[in-house]
């Protein structure tokens, strides 16, 4: 185990494989047109990333057919997925459905549904209100009935990460009445193709990050976890989820940050260099320091809920608040910085903002993280 | 940078063990104590033997420094802080032995204290334009001028001085790098007061005061290359503490903000904890610079860390001041000797007007941009109406 901010051989290594996989086989042309298509995403591209390069399990133990390296190495493969902006299920898949699974003490399901995630084959995703960072019980839509034997799914949700290409949705419900005395929580894995689910795509402010909504009509579900095993899952993929997008942030941050720097050290006006004026170099400035402190919040975050060294909801709340003002931050300077191009389709700054965005209002947004953290430092402060 | 060796590391752990055994710091005068540390090689364990080092490397410092500190005794670096942030390196590189192993013992125990003579009025950011001639003079050098923002220079014996020893060539290369002995005749001392109302840091008038040769470090016309080998010893040495969450001046803020709670109001709630993630983020910052730098990855971090921690300073003491409301317009004196957190615990009021300095001292904010803009990012440097002048020639 290596200690908080020591990136080894192993994880530099990594980085390198992934960063020259994405250059190779998912460069700019290639987002442009996955993001355009039906699906939004490549199943073949994630298979290979998932079987040849063996990265989507890192963070799973080996016995659920993960590699069982840990958390930091998962958020390094993520933060180069993030960087070239590839399409593909990230968020409901890595982000939110693995590390639910993980936690759940149902073996016989984490043996089943885990390996074709890990390896690729198939994409899943979490149907679960987490819109604060943590599971917001009473915005729960899905109510679950007992039929005998079976568990039946009613209700709506209207916006499902990677809802539409989900091999597994896992679905967050409350249990309705004929279960017993008072409502409850329980966790159901629905497969995507089944008779009583309808999905419908919606078009995405980011469209390489996909969301449907979802109806389910007295579908047939499978219990997976009751009670206060489910909000455990739910908290655990909120702050994993909330760390990953914050080390994604970060380095989707930096990479439109070194395309701002090569635009505006060979873009010339008034005969020069436009990076050589002040007011564009600060600019960058401040884009850099921007990246590199969110840099040290998300993999504080990351090494956090890796080994257990921090309160895991401050360094996942921290982690998110920062690295997403930071994208924010950086992505509108990019704009700005390249000038009329920066407004154009064609450019590139537009695919990062609204990665960005995205990833800004997705598991809770800035504000939501840092009123978390003021209620974990500040309201928590006794009187000398 | 290579990894120390297990030998090289317990060589540094034993010694150090030993000394501060022999002199625990408790009951030991700090002269005798330091003197002791610099004579086991414990001061800068990669300098050579004899000169305060072991020949180790430079990533077992704070090995050394944090067993004197679990012993009681001081940070190594307060004795003589600018003897130890800038002058230890540069008399090692640029001096023979003898007069190393002159210099360094009463450098390292604090017996003689050590002050830079590099600012002066009309060169602040622009320091390599400074005006203070130095002409040869039989076996030495005359020199003549005006430094400032001399701190520590009231109680100093050394000076490090750069001097313009050649107006006829651009800048930069016409500057030299010299010891000066503070008692010089012609060394004219005074206090320099701030808008704290104390005086920390001093004018220093150079009057036709002799420098042997002897004491010119580098060649002539060199002092800017000189210089800048000290100024790479500060950013590489970051400090080897690691701060705890909460602590510097965000712990000014949380208590004020403890004690305060009739003026707590959601807005400035919400500007707290904005200045603790700030500060959280920059702590965590500083830790992510000291691993890479002890894996001798050299990062942006120390130039942002600066920029950082200046900004974050002020900001953290607007907000006491706003929190203080009426009070805030109070301060318990402008005497000369008023305690500064240095010398006693300060005043949150002058915390605040102290605080205006950290944008300026050490490089203003501007130039750290300049510096992370030209040098980490690499940007197009800015054209200059100065580039490639004469030093005389340029408009001042």
């Amino acid at each position: 185990m290596t200690r908080e901010f020591e990136f080894d051989d192993e994880i530099t290594e990594l980085r390198g494989m992934v960063r020259a996989f994405c250059a190779e086989f998912s460069p700019e042309s290639v987002v442009r047109t996955t993001m355009e298509s039906e699906l939004g995403h490549d199943p073949e591209l994630w298979r290979r990333l998932g079987g040849e390069l063996g990265v989507l399990g890192l963070a799973v133990s080996e016995e659920y057919g993960g590699e069982g390296v840990g958390l930091v190495a998962q958020a390094v493969v993520i933060d180069e997925l993030g960087a070239a902006l590839v399409c593909g299920p990230v968020l409901g898949t890595l982000a939110l459905a693995m590390p639910a699974l993980a936690t759940l003490t149902d073996e016989d399901a984490k043996r089943e549904l885990l390996p074709p995630l890990c390896s690729g084959e198939k994409v899943a995703t979490l149907v679960a209100p987490l819109s604060d960072g943590g599971l917001e019980g009473a915005a729960i839509t899905i109510q679950a009935e007992r039929d005998g034997e079976r568990w039946l799914l009613s209700g709506e949700v209207a916006q499902v990460p990677d809802g539409a290409s989900a091999d597994t949705l896992l679905v967050v419900a409350t249990v309705g009445p004929s279960a017993g005395p008072g409502p409850g929580l329980a966790l159901f894995a629905v497969p995507g193709d089944a008779a009583g689910l309808t999905r419908t795509p919606l078009t995405t402010l980011d469209l390489t990050r996909r969301q449907a909504a979802v109806t389910f009509d007295a579908m047939p579900a499978r219990l997976l976890a009751s009670g206060p095993e489910v909000v455990t899952a739910c908290e655990r993929a909120a702050q994993v989820a909330a760390v990953l997008l914050a080390t994604e942030s970060v380095s989707g941050a930096q990479r439109i940050l070194d395309i701002t720097v090569a635009h505006v050290s060979t873009r010339l006006q008034f005969g020069q260099p436009i990076g050589a004026f002040q007011a564009v170099k600060h600019r960058c400035a401040n884009m850099l320091i921007a990246v590199e402190t969110a840099r040290s919040a998300a993999y504080h975050g990351a090494w956090a809920l890796q080994d257990g060294t921090d309160d895991p909801q401050l360094a996942a709340s921290l982690a998110k608040a920062v690295a997403s003002e930071a994208y924010h931050a950086v992505s509108t300077g990019a704009i700005q910085m390249h000038g009329g191009l920066g407004f154009t389709w064609e450019g590139v700054p537009h695919l990062y903002f609204k990665r960005a965005s995205t990833d800004g209002l997705t598991l809770g947004t800035a504000t939501q993280h840092l009123e978390r953290v003021a209620a974990l430092t500040l309201d928590t402060l006794a009187p000398a | 940078m290579t990894a120390p060796t297990a030998t090289a590391a317990a060589l540094v752990e034993e010694t150090a063990r030993r000394v501060l055994a022999e002199h625990p710091p408790a009951s030991t005068p700090l002269p005798e104590l330091m003197g002791a540390w610099y004579d086991a090689g414990l001061t800068w364990v990669h300098f050579p033997v004899g000169l305060g080092g072991l020949d180790a490397p430079r990533a077992l410092q704070p090995t050394a420094n944090r067993l004197m500190r679990e012993a009681g005794g001081p940070e190594p670096r307060t004795v003589n802080t600018i003897g130890y942030g800038i002058v230890a390196g540069t008399i090692r590189r640029y001096t023979d032995p003898e007069l190393a192993a002159r210099l360094l013992r009463p450098l390292a125990t604090g017996e003689e204290k050590w002050c830079q003579l590099f600012s002066e009025p009309g060169a602040g950011s622009d320091l390599a334009g400074l005006a203070t001639r130095a002409v040869r003079d039989g076996d030495g050098w005359r020199v003549n001028g005006q430094k400032v923002w001399n701190s520590l220079a009231h109680i100093s014996r050394w000076a490090v001085l750069l001097a313009r020893t050649d107006p006829d060539v651009p800048k930069h290369k016409g500057l030299t790098y010299f010891i000066l002995d503070m008692r010089t005749p012609g060394v004219d001392v005074r206090p320099l007061r701030q808008i704290t109302g104390r005086a920390a840091f001093n004018e220093v008038f150079l009057d036709d005061v002799h420098i042997p040769d002897s004491q010119r470090l580098g060649e002539v016309g060199e002092g800017w290359i000189v210089a800048n080998s000290t100024l790479g010893d500060e950013r590489t040495s970051l400090g080897d503490r690691v701060a705890a969450r909460g602590s510097g001046v965000i712990a000014d803020a949380l208590v004020l903000w403890v004690a305060h709670p009739e003026r707590h109001t959601p807005v400035l709630r919400e500007r707290l904890t904005r200045l603790w993630v700030r500060a959280e983020t920059q702590r965590l910052t500083g830790d992510r610079a000291r691993v890479a730098a002890s894996k001798g990855v050299p990062g942006a971090e120390s130039a942002i860390v600066k920029l950082l921690n200046s900004e974050l300073s002020q900001a953290v003491y607007d907000f006491c001041l706003e929190l203080l409301g009426p009070e805030g317009t109070l301060i318990d004196t402008y005497s000369l000797d008023a305690p500064d957190d240095e010398s006693g615990p300060a005043a949150i009021q002058r915390k605040y007007l102290r605080s205006r300095a950290t944008t300026l001292e050490g490089g203003t904010s501007e130039i750290m941009r300049n510096v992370i803009g030209e040098r980490v990012l690499k940007l197009p440097r800015e054209p200059r109406a100065d580039q490639g002048i004469v030093w005389k020639d340029i408009p001042r």
